[in-house]
């Protein structure tokens, strides 16, 4: 199974705000477990695709130079539950920035209606900070989010494009 | 701002912060033996202390993470020296060393760390404005 747990950026504004979308799909493999005979989106994975959707947001403000890890998650909470056959739309607003890390306020809604709510603290790693055996010093945006960073650079291309056209 | 102010917004932030209730939150109440802050919560608290007072705070300034750096001449046997009590003066003019003299060993140094750090701190830094 990938760790990706958003499908497209929809929006990007840098170093402002991220939206992204997520589809559930039957055939994610979760949903047969949580729970048999009735398929509802964990909630944890629900934040996980915020923290992707804010984590990206956090990355681009410093041109990925930095490692962003999760850190902290306060205040979730969630309103009703979701299920296959429903998109998600996870928004990342930017609350603060330093050298330091940076928080993020978190919504999710589908089908126009707010599904869950959190705020997400992340924190910059440097490489002298991580764990011994770490082969690279860039261990965050790679693979497969490399996909996710094209999108969201195409949305932001979307959400603001160059005023000096020709 | 007067000092109960600057409380009362120390106080508020913390509640958000840590999660904790209003009247656990008194002037000697530790941050992590008391409120039980975790490293990462220190972050969190400078972010919001930051939004709720409008200037910058350098962590370093309020939670200094490595003073001694296990520099011998300031720690000796896990206790932290006479000099190297007058480096921690220094470093964190806003600590009220009186107990922690007593007994000055390394690993109690987080006990330094109190509600009322946070406030003799914002104090300072909002009458110097």
């Amino acid at each position: 199974m990938r760790w990706t747990w958003i499908d497209r950026f929809v929006a990007f504004e840098p170093k402002k705000s991220a939206v992204a979308v997520k589809n559930l799909s039957l055939a994610e493999d979760h949903f047969a477990d949580h729970f048999p005979g009735f398929p509802v989106m964990p909630a944890p994975l629900i934040l996980e695709g915020l923290a992707q959707t804010g984590g990206i947001l956090v990355g681009h403000a410093n041109d990925f130079e930095k490692n962003v890890v999760l850190a902290k998650m306060s205040g979730a909470k969630f309103h009703r539950e979701t299920a296959p056959g429903e998109q998600l739309t996870y928004t990342a607003a930017l609350l603060d920035l330093n050298d330091t890390g940076a928080r993020v306020a978190g919504t999710v809604h589908a089908g126009g209606e707010l599904v869950a709510e959190v705020e997400i603290m992340f924190a910059h790693v440097s490489p002298a900070q991580l764990p011994p055996g770490m082969p690279d010093s860039k261990f965050v945006f790679s693979g497969e989010l490399a996909y996710l960073l094209k999108m969201a650079e195409a949305a932001a291309g979307q959400a603001a494009p160059p005023a000096a056209a020709p | 701002m007067t000092h109960d102010e600057i409380f009362a917004k120390v106080r508020a932030t913390l509640v958000d912060a840590l999660n904790v209730d209003d009247n656990e939150v008194t002037p000697t109440a530790r941050l992590k033996g008391d409120l039980n802050a975790e490293s990462i919560d220190f972050l969190d608290i400078v972010f919001r202390l930051e939004r709720q007072f409008g200037f910058s705070i350098p962590r370093e300034d309020l939670f200094p993470e490595s003073i001694f750096q296990g520099d011998p001449k300031f720690v000796a046997g896990g206790k932290i020296t006479e000099p190297g009590l007058v480096e921690l003066q220094t470093r964190m003019p806003y600590a009220d060393l009186t107990e922690f003299r007593k007994d000055p060993r390394l690993d109690k140094m987080e006990d330094l760390f109190t509600v009322d750090l946070i406030v003799n701190y914002l104090q300072s830094r909002v009458n110097a404005k």
